[in-house]
């Protein structure tokens, strides 16, 4: 018969070892976000020891500086701002009325559109690329930043997930509007919009992350650098010098990340729940 | 007919009697659909019909039948190469990711401390353009200098040409994917554990069932619908890579890490062969059609849009 003391030993000692495999896995998640951040703070000698520091002996902006200096990083900033901003506006001004479409008024062929809708999202851009990118290039706008912005129009899980929120909404609070002799418009700006404000915060929120991020798209569709984002010119690193200058290479990708990370550090949880909800879907 | 079911259900009465009030929910949704006839519906219809054609932008498209789908399964062997390689990696990432998202959601199932640090930093490689990630794998897996090598050789193993080897670079790019979303799999699979009753696993305690038949008998038949779901969209993702192989390996050493939408690419983009990079891009098409249709039938999934 064991003893109460050797269970609770035996419990102490699986939960030291638990804790030590769930800090491993962490560190081996967060570990390459730790590498890029002290590589582009190495200089270029170090970044090439072998084998290499974990903590850099020299601390150096070199990285940074080549960075600036040879690109001309404003301009890919201010493109990949000047799309972030017309698409997240053109998503809004689709998405609001189509969601209030699809949840709260009944009208022939609804259930045929809204299949050709959830269809129609799953085809991915690596699909359709050619032959968009054809006709952008015949109207001649591919010396535009129309190619990377039109295309992202209607957004799929803002559609549903407005929807949804709209759907939960009672019909009673616009039946009430509606004696109070209120336009549709005004129900859609002044009564829906206002209960989905979260809703609507999350879908810009991972709209201007997903669009930060994105690299195909850019790839395909650009020519010319005067219209190319900014993931485009960290793409451009490994051409600065000769070969691959890890530091100046790193230093990018950190100024790419640190929007991204400062942006989940505030929402967090909305953003898990609705990726979960986005992946469930 | 219509006025029976308005007076059924008075809210929705404003979308239907009068002429206005019935275009009105078209003029909504019009938007929309126009974007999804323009930049999704026409690019496939074109596609498929600039495949069956000889196309280069300059010249006039010549009609050239199936010759593209001949030419792309019996002339040249690069598409096979593309396919087999896209093959494997969908199915290492099916396996791998679907095997370790359970393993790591049922891992960081109870809430402690410890778990909620865990569930947040799973999810951070998520976030990350895949550019950056792949930049940092490529600088982590670099052959001379790179830190993997370096801790193989701190445990007195040779080190391994990752990327730059044809035998390792497929597998290498297979791990930059499997660290960039095994922590959000497991978060969707994670918020399905919760919520299954703890009352089954309560009475398994109570018949004493031993954990492995716990997880077995519970938890993968009320996560199946779930793991099923993965399973598809987990599928449809991998046959789509890109991202990471253009930076990685650029589709080699020499073509082993080439696969369906960089032939497409490489077609299309850098040789100007647009009908026979639409030929490639239907074939593609019409695989991710059938996993669609799978996808659609999906039990415990036709619920959420009617």
């Amino acid at each position: 018969m064991k003893s109460k003391t050797y269970y609770r030993i035996r419990r102490k000692i699986i939960w030291v070892i638990d804790s030590i495999l769930k800090i491993g896995v962490c560190i081996f998640l967060a570990f390459p976000f730790y590498w890029m951040l002290t590589t582009s703070f190495k200089t270029y000698t170090e970044s090439i020891l072998f084998p290499p520091t974990l903590i850099p002996r020299v601390f150096t902006l070199e990285g940074y500086r080549t960075v600036f200096e040879g690109l001309d990083l404003g301009m890919y900033l201010k493109n990949s701002l000047i799309i972030l901003f017309w698409i997240i506006l053109i998503q809004m001004i689709v998405m609001v009325p189509a969601a209030y479409g699809f949840s709260k008024c009944e009208f022939k062929g609804r259930g045929l559109l809204f299949g050709f809708v959830t269809v129609a999202f799953m085809v991915p851009s690596q699909v359709t690329f050619v032959t968009t990118f054809l006709m952008f290039s015949k109207m001649k706008l591919i010396k535009t930043l129309i190619p990377q912005i039109i295309p992202f129009g209607a957004n799929a899980f803002g559609i549903f997930l407005l929807r949804q929120n709209f759907m939960q909404i009672p019909d009673e609070m616009l039946e009430a509007a509606r004696l109070d002799e209120a336009s549709e418009l005004q129900i859609m700006l002044k009564i829906m919009l206002p209960m989905a404000k979260s809703s609507l915060v999350t879908i810009a929120l991972l709209s201007f992350m997903s669009h930060w991020n994105s690299y195909f798209w850019p790839l395909v569709m650009t020519t010319s650098d005067s219209v190319r984002p900014l993931t485009m010119a960290i793409d451009k690193l490994k051409h600065l010098d000769f070969g691959f200058v890890w530091p100046t290479i790193m230093a990018g990708n950190v100024l790419m990340v640190l929007p991204v990370v400062i942006l989940f550090l505030i929402g967090s949880k909305r953003i898990i729940a609705a990726m979960a909800y986005r992946g469930i879907k | 007919m219509s006025k029976a079911k308005n007076n059924a259900s008075p809210a929705k009465r404003k979308c239907g009697p009068r002429l206005m009030d019935r275009l009105r929910p078209y003029l909504m949704i019009a938007p929309c659909i126009a974007f999804l006839v323009v930049f999704t519906l026409y690019p496939v219809v074109n596609m498929i019909y600039l495949s069956f054609f000889e196309y280069d932008l300059l010249t006039p498209k010549k009609f050239v039948g199936l010759n593209n789908y001949y030419r792309l399964f019996f002339v040249n062997v690069d598409f096979w190469e593309a396919f087999k390689h896209t093959f494997y990696y969908t199915v290492a990432e099916v396996v791998l990711l679907i095997t370790l998202g359970l393993l790591l959601a049922m891992w960081v199932r109870k809430s402690t401390f410890l778990n909620a640090i865990a569930q947040r930093v799973m999810f951070l490689p998520h976030l990350v353009a895949m550019l950056t990630v792949a930049y940092v794998f490529q600088w982590l897996m670099d052959d001379r200098s790179g830190l993997f090598n370096a801790v193989l050789n701190f445990f007195h193993l040779p080190g391994l040409n990752w990327l730059n080897s044809s035998k390792t670079a497929l597998m290498s790019v297979v791990i930059v994917s499997i660290w960039k979303n095994v922590g959000y799999y497991a978060l969707i699979l994670l918020s399905s554990l919760k919520a299954i009753p703890a009352e089954i696993y309560e009475a398994a305690d109570l018949d004493d069932a031993r954990p492995l038949l716990k997880f077995f008998k519970i938890t993968v038949p009320m996560l199946s619908p779930q793991i099923f779901f993965l399973l598809v969209t987990i599928t449809m993702g991998s046959f789509k890579v890109f991202e990471s192989i253009r930076v990685l390996t650029g589709g080699g050493p020499g073509s082993s890490t080439d696969v369906l939408v960089y032939y497409i690419y490489r077609y299309a983009i850098s040789n100007m062969k647009y009908g026979y990079a639409c030929a490639a891009g239907t074939i593609l098409f019409v695989i991710l059609m059938v996993f669609m249709v799978v996808y659609f039938r999906l039990p415990g999934k036709r619920v959420h849009y009617q």
